[in-house]
């Protein structure tokens, strides 16, 4: 029978049958091999690991069998160290156990490590070795997460490349059997977890030769079981614990030579062979790099280059790592070395080296005392590619040039120094770092290899064209093929660089591309912002996507532009790709136009040849979509290659238009200086004195970083217009602004503003302007589909309307800068307490880089408009971090005084811990200068100090300007004290503490990764204290900022990432779970559903003197809706009664109700409302029968849970508010 | 003894004129099981959009195609390497179902939107087992630019293109809204479509007076509205080479049989079922029989367009009659 469906085949395990070409990423090519050789999977989400986790939880739930021919066990934990726990009791019982982390995941990982090793339990965990968190967070690739479980006991075994990546996972598995020693098998993260690559894989014969059966059941056979009782972990005094923990060596000491054995097995299976370490280079080196993972393949290139070119110089690749392999490393070190530089990608403050060096010092020392080495080497150590820095040939070649400097004595006395040095940076505080030269070598092999960049948006497919590029050319061709990928720091408008190397020899270049054949860019407007031909090697070929021809295109460009292409002689081509979408119905899709139209010009296959794979490609891929895709796509095939044209470059560069500036002219210094060009992506130039030295930086930055994403912008009609400030209370991007001013303020500004008058009895006489941001709008239409004022002649025209920006952008870019001119309403005169009133008060969180129609961000721009210039923020780590806090800027911003909210990421579990923390800190500081108050009366005035006191619980507007007044008034007076009068000493430390006399507000946000999950211990501690924190919890009931895996806070019957198959479980209900301590303020919101609830759930929460639980309905793109229409579907969320509106405000009264439902009973199905989201929707069509049970289940859910509020609200309930409240 | 009601309808052999519509009724097999167990001669499965299937497809791609995500930690938020049911399978799956559940015939029923999409699912119906296809024309001639003229042409170049794909016995559902009706069903048949269904039933929306939306509607018909198919299936009988459907507003015995006088080869109900159930068709085939039973009939083909305007007593009664009498009526 004909079907439109693609037939769901499943494979005999996750390898094939028989080993073959592929085209995959590390994290597949290593999860491809843990999850054949394994019963229990635990997971747990983590960038770049995530992926290995996804796809075991897919694979399981497409019941695809492990090599044992049954579907391994994936359970999803609460936490890394969940995950890590729950692999220690299942190798316990003798399971075939793994996990995937990186980073703080394998610090907390790290407790259960030391565990399962001093157990001698078999068991692997892979690693996409990431950054650890230190001043800042990191997502990116190095080895400070592995080293810091180098003391654990695990085997350690890197990975260089996603090959070995692939190969060592199945030795890992091999090896961990053999030995009973646990395997930590790590590669770099991004370089290698998200390389895209051609690799010859593994079988399921060869992993069957690989992992000897009888282990396998000895390990079994070790098992827990009340058949043949044990008792194990127990506890041990000074007697014996010595000798037990010595009594493993043996299994540890078999160690190097058990992966030998396996390696060998490998070689002979597939003819690659690795060794414990192995050299590469000239026989009889003189200089030698010692490194690990994926920077050999850089090094590599520098080596075979150099010794081309007559150096002596080599490379030591390390793959076992522990138990560090100090006879294979002696051995492989020609005996003419005389220099050798180990590269750390980690950094150890105060060591005297950092892990790698120190080890291959203790090895050469030790074969130096045995007689293994009739002399010693000169070793030096040094740090490279922190956080995925580059690692380049170049870079390598700079350390051999060192190693010859520091032989012949002519390292120069300013710097670097010879061992502790760092290359790829310019360190000019501490001089470390060696200079280098991209011109310095030549890579052989270069000629062969093409090379192309992409510039594009994430949001406009080119990231996933260029991986269907390098699968096609992979897949079809005998060609070797890289592609890696780079993405910016916004979730919304982030811009994607695509590097795709095409070679006839395998590709070992583990770096981006700086000379590339072909540059594509997929967004003209980039061209305005960003140097994209910098990647262009002369001579290349230029692809623009351009809604220009090839005759009028020339004078669009920007003169920068025009310039390079001719400098370089660049051939030029344009397509216009929207146009070609928009024919064939795939609207702002362009990535099946552009990947033709650059088939069609990077010749690496006939041109037929190259359209036929990618029809074929379109077919497979889209098949599962619906014909109706599939159609469109190839029709975008014909489509490009139609409207693909070379451009006629004239003589000369004439344009008119200019790169724009990164920031403005007038930004503040440090802006200037630093944040701009990490805007215009020039970070890596910045040397080491441009960053401040703690991690600390300055907010409201996001103002001058102008982004202007939105293809249409909302413009008010002031005659439509009814006040309601709607539409600045939903903006997700604070782009849309409310103010109201006397007439006059408006007469006195340079532009005509557009206004009306303001209805309000608090501010009489005021005019009203609503204000679009015209650069940070990201034009997600929220703010006009919550418009209730529509024309009365013209029922679709609304008081807010979407327009192309085009017309429009000039004259609200004037306007807004005017807007930003007039003054802010007097806070203690506007109505705070409602829409309107709120919203006239000034965002203290504006342009932040979030998803455009993000349904977290409202929410914090109304605590910052509310509480702003009083609050400091403790921000779990989730989008709310990343929007948040991630370089180059921050939406956190500040008033006309300077005030605003401080803010603090710490981690991603420990975040309520920290707002605690910074509340008890508060507290005590109040309580200092309370005392020191009282000890200072006199020489302080009694009621001053009263008044002091008294004013320390003013939490409005007016009482807490007051005190600011009485506080201010106080320093002036502590500073007349003399120095040497006896009070003196107590003056200078009340004056220390003096601003903590005025209402603090601790705001704890986080997601529901966070306050479900990983931190709920936290969470929940913070509640029980009784201290005034307010938890806000951004719930989007799902781990957003990781790519959408379910947590605890994910409903039943909702698809996720880790919860495929539709999740079996329902929510946990967190609010109820907050209430049994009836102390603690709850309130559950929806801002689209109730935005005068919401207002008074947080200002109701802010008031309460002890602590505060607030859960925020989020919508995410995470939910697969259509983003426009976010607030509609709150709406949807509350009428159903899948997400209830409530309040419980604790009171000590005789009969306190303190429940109180918001929302009205459910009107409208479950089923209405979830038809409308994809999370929902998806499950009908992949598991239709499930998808009836689990929402019939879910219909239920939602019954049960409103009549037990139903309940709940009638009960009376009376408790002791205890706010911890000083003196 | 009893009338006979079998009747030839697009080639095949129906036991009885009583023809289940498509609808929600025919949508899932235990009431399919439930019509034939009341009698019913045939039954016309819910139409299969291609609209839909479009939409459904555009939606699942839009929703999995990665837009809207793409940043360093989430290239996109749902797993994509499983098969989702974009396409007609489910569709499909009531078809064989249908057939395999059912004795009498089985009539798919397909709305296409593009060339293509009529002629790859008409073949696609056919492969899966349907013994005959109904072309749900739906379509609102809306675009002031485009002639009455041309809209027929486009309806017959769906009839010509899903005739040249397919050897089934194929029946068009039109509306109402044709100026020249009888020409249009000549062509038609001409075209090569074996019957024509009289009428396809516009929704029409409504107006929410809070958001000021156009709102989707559905009223279900009554007998009242039985007299538009019923005038123009008098007015076609005879006159054109092809079989004819009433649809619209049968819900009694009587209207079954004066549809049937009218010169309808099958009677297709749809709101009726709805309304009353499966069962309901038991109901009117026993009120009809006893209808031509008490006047002795021997088969419905005997009655069928015994009253159609080339057969009846007062041809012009279709026409222009009817209204002077009704203008006459309410002085």
């Amino acid at each position: 029978m004909t079907t439109d469906m693609a037939t769901a085949r499943i494979p005999e395990t996750t390898v094939p049958v028989e080993p073959g070409w592929a085209v995959l990423d590390g994290n597949e090519a290593a999860a491809s091999v843990a999850y054949a050789l394994s019963d229990v999977v635990a997971i747990y989400p983590i960038t770049p690991a995530s992926p290995m986790g996804e796809f075991s939880d897919s694979w399981s739930d497409a019941g695809i069998p492990n090599l044992f021919g049954s579907v391994p066990d994936v359970i999803e934990m609460q936490s890394e160290a969940g995950a890590a726990g729950a692999l220690h009791g299942a190798a316990t019982k003798g399971a075939l156990a793994t996990t995937f982390t990186a980073s703080q995941g394998l610090l907390l990982m790290l407790p259960n490590m030391f565990k399962i090793a001093g157990e001698l339990t078999p068991a692997v965990i892979h690693v996409a070795a990431r950054t650890v968190a230190t001043h800042a967070l990191s997502i990116f690739g190095d080895h400070s997460d592995v080293m810091a479980a180098r003391t654990t006991g695990w085997t350690m075994l890197s990975a260089g490349s996603v090959q070995e990546a692939h190969d060592f996972a199945a030795v890992s598995h091999a090896v961990s059997l053999a030995t009973r020693v646990p395997v930590l098998h790590f590669f770099d993260g991004f370089r290698t977890s998200h390389e895209v690559a051609k690799i010859r894989t593994l079988s399921a014969g060869d992993l069957r030769s690989l992992v000897d059966p009888d282990l396998i059941a000895a390990h079994r056979a070790r098992g827990l079981t009340p058949d043949a009782p044990v008792l194990r972990g127990s506890a041990q005094n000074p007697d014996v614990f010595f000798q037990a923990r010595e009594a493993a060596n043996p299994f540890h000491d078999a160690v190097p030579a058990a992966i030998a054995d396996v390696f060998t097995i490998l070689a002979e299976l597939s003819g690659r062979q690795y060794g414990l370490v192995d050299y590469v280079g000239a026989p009889d080196a003189e200089q030698v790099l010692v490194l690990m993972g994926s920077a050999a393949g850089a090094a590599e290139e520098a080596v075979e280059a150099l010794v081309a070119a007559g150096e002596r110089v080599g490379l030591l690749k390390v793959r076992l790592y522990r138990p560090f392999p100090a006879a294979a490393l002696v051995a492989a070190l020609p005996a003419t070395v005389s220099d050798v530089a180990v590269l750390d990608r980690t950094k150890e403050p105060g060591a005297g080296g950092e892990p790698l060096y120190l080890d291959t010092v203790a090895a050469l020392v030790e074969a130096l005392a045995t007689g293994g080495r009739p002399s010693l080497p000169r070793v030096v150590g040094g740090r490279y590619g922190l956080s995925s820095k580059e690692f380049t040939p170049a870079m390598a070649a700079a350390v051999f040039d060192h190693l010859r400097a520091v032989r012949s004595g002519t390292l120069a006395a300013s710097g670097p120094p010879a061992h502790g040095f760092t290359v790829g940076i310019v360190d000019d505080v501490t001089r470390r770092s060696l200079p280098w030269s991209r011109e310095r070598l030549t890579v052989a092999g270069a000629e062969s290899v093409r090379t192309a960049v992409f510039y594009g948006l994430g949001s406009d497919g080119t990231v996933s064209a260029n991986k269907a590029t390098v699968k096609i050319l992979g897949e079809n061709t005998d060609m070797h093929v890289q592609g890696y990928f780079v993405y910016d720091s916004k979730k919304s408008g982030a811009v994607t660089v695509s590097h795709l190397r095409m070679s006839p020899d395998p590709i070992r270049s583990s770096y981006l591309i700086d000379e590339a054949d072909l540059v594509a860019c997929h967004q003209f407007s980039l061209l305005m912002h960003m140097d994209v031909l910098a990647s262009a090697r002369p001579g290349a070929t230029f692809l623009l996507n351009s809604p220009y021809g090839p005759d009028e295109v020339w004078e669009q460009l920007p003169v920068e532009v025009q310039r390079t292409v001719l400098d370089k002689a660049l051939r030029m081509y344009v397509v216009d790709a929207y146009a070609v979408a928009a024919d064939v119905g795939l609207r702002q899709r362009i990535n099946s136009v552009m990947m033709p139209a650059f088939f069609a010009l990077i010749s690496v296959l006939p041109q037929l040849e190259s359209m036929d794979h990618i029809r074929r490609y379109f077919e497979k891929t889209y098949a599962r979509r619906g014909r109706a895709v599939v159609e469109q796509n190839l029709r975008a095939i014909d489509g490009a290659v139609a409207a693909l044209h070379q451009v006629t470059i004239p003589a000369s560069a004439t344009s008119v238009l200019h790169r724009r500036d990164p920031v403005p002219a007038d930004a503040p210094d440090f802006v200037q200086r630093v944040t701009a060009r990490m805007i215009a992506g020039e970070g890596d130039l910045l040397p080491v004195s441009a960053l401040p030295v703690d991690g600390t930086f300055p907010t409201a930055t996001a103002q001058f970083e102008k982004r202007t994403l939105a293809l249409e912008i909302p413009i008010w009609d002031p005659a439509i217009c009814i006040d309601c400030n709607k539409c600045a209370m939903v903006c997700p991007h604070t782009a849309i602004r409310a103010k109201v001013a006397e007439p006059d303020a408006f007469e006195m500004l340079p532009t005509v503003l557009p206004r009306k008058e303001f209805k309000s009895r608090e501010l009489p006489g005021r005019q009203l302007i609503i204000q679009v941001a015209p650069d940070d709008c990201t034009g997600c239409g929220i703010c006009v589909d919550v418009c209730p004022a529509r024309s009365k002649s013209e029922a679709r025209h609304k008081a807010i309307n979407m327009e192309p920006i085009g017309p429009h952008l000039e004259t609200e870019r004037e306007r807004f800068a005017a807007f930003l001119q007039l003054p802010e309403a007097p806070r203690d005169q506007v109505a705070q307490g409602s829409v309107k009133g709120s919203q006239l008060l000034q965002p203290l969180f504006e342009f932040s880089g979030a998803c455009a129609g993000c349904g977290e961000t409202p929410y914090l721009r109304l605590v910052s408009q509310l509480f702003g210039d009083r609050a400091i923020v403790a921000n779990a780590t989730g989008c709310s971090s990343i929007f948040g806090g991630n370089l180059p800027t921050t939406p956190w911003a500040v008033n006309a005084d300077g005030r605003g909210p401080a803010w603090s990421n710490s981690l991603f579990e420990d975040n309520a811990e920290i707002g605690l923390g910074i509340r008890l800190a508060m507290d005590q500081s109040r309580r200092l200068a309370a005392e020191l108050l009282r000890r200072l009366t006199p020489p302080l005035d009694a009621d001053v100090v009263a008044a002091l006191l008294a004013g320390c619980d003013e939490r409005d507007d007016a009482g807490i300007g007051a005190q600011r007044e009485r506080v201010a008034d106080l320093k002036r007076r502590l500073a007349e004290v003399p120095p040497g009068a006896v009070e003196s000493a107590d003056a200078v430390l009340l004056a220390s503490v003096a601003d903590d006399l005025v209402h603090r507000s601790v705001w704890v946000v986080g997601g529901d990764g966070w306050a479900y999950d990983i931190g709920f211990s936290g969470l929940d501690h913070a509640m029980a204290s009784g201290r005034d924190v307010n938890l806000l919890v951004l719930d989007t009931e799902v781990y957003s900022n990781t790519g959408g895996q379910a947590s605890k806070s994910t409903p039943r019957a909702a698809v996720a990432k880790f919860a495929s198959g539709g999740k079996q479980t329902p929510k946990k209900d967190l609010g109820i779970i907050a209430m049994a301590y009836g102390s603690v303020y709850v309130a559950q919101i929806a801002l689209g559903a109730n935005d005068v609830q919401t207002l008074r759930a947080l200002q109701e929460a802010e008031a309460y003197p002890g602590p505060s639980l607030v859960i925020a309905y989020s919508t995410c793109i995470a939910h697969g809706i259509d983003m426009r229409t976010s607030m509609t579907h709150q709406k949807d969320a509350v009428a159903s009664g899948y997400w209830p509106l409530f309040r419980f405000r604790p009171g000590s009264g005789e009969h306190e109700h303190p429940f109180q439902l918001d929302s009205k009973a459910p009107s409208i199905p479950f089923a209405q409302f979830a038809r409308s989201e994809a999370r929902f929707a998806v499950l009908a069509r992949t598991h239709p029968d499930h998808a009836a049970a689990l929402a019939s289940a879910a219909q239920s859910d939602i019954d049960e849970r409103w009549r037990y509020y139903s309940q709940l609200a009638g009960l009376e309930r009376s408790v002791t508010v205890e706010g911890e409240e000083p003196e | 003894m009893s009338v006979d009601l079998s009747t030839r309808y697009l080639g095949l052999s129906l036991r009885s004129p009583l023809v289940a519509s498509a609808g929600p009724v025919t949508r899932s097999l235990d009431k399919l099981r439930l019509l034939e167990d009341a009698g019913a001669g045939a039954v016309v499965l819910p139409s299969l959009f291609e609209e839909q299937l479009v939409a459904e497809s555009e939606h699942i791609d839009a929703l999995l195609g990665g837009v809207g995500a793409g940043f360093a930690e989430g290239g996109d938020f749902f797993t994509d390497d499983v098969a989702f049911a974009t396409g007609p399978s489910e569709y499909l799956e009531l078809v064989t179902g249908a057939k395999s559940a059912l004795s009498i015939p089985v009539i798919a029923s397909l709305n296409g939107i593009s060339p293509s999409g009529w002629t790859h699912y008409a073949a696609v119906l056919e492969e899966a087992g349907a013994d005959a296809l109904e072309l749900n024309e739906y379509r609102v001639a809306a675009d002031p630019n485009r002639s009455a003229a041309e809209v027929e042409d486009e309806v017959l170049a769906v009839v010509e293109q899903v005739r040249s794909s397919v050897s089934l016995p194929i029946a068009i559902k039109l509306g109402p809204y044709f100026s020249s009706l009888p020409h249009l069903a000549r062509r038609i048949a001409d075209a090569g479509a074996q019957g024509l269904v009289l009428f396809n039933r516009f929704y029409q929306p409504d107006l929410d007076l809070e958001t000021l939306h156009a709102t989707p509607h559905l009223v279900l018909s009554s007998s009242d509205e039985l007299r538009l198919p019923l005038r123009w299936i008098g007015l076609l009988r005879g006159r054109v080479d092809c079989d004819l459907a009433l649809s619209t507003g049968a819900h009694t015995s009587e209207d079954a049989v004066k549809a049937i006088l009218v010169g309808a080869d099958v009677v297709m109900m749809t709101s009726a079922l709805l309304h009353h159930g499966p069962a309901h068709v038991a109901e009117v085939e026993a009120g009809m029989r006893a209808w031509f039973d008490e006047r002795d009939y021997d088969s419905v083909e005997q009655a069928r367009g015994s009253a159609a305007w080339a057969t009846g007593p007062d041809p012009t009664a279709f026409e222009r009659a009817n209204y002077l009498s009704v203008l006459t009526s309410l002085r």
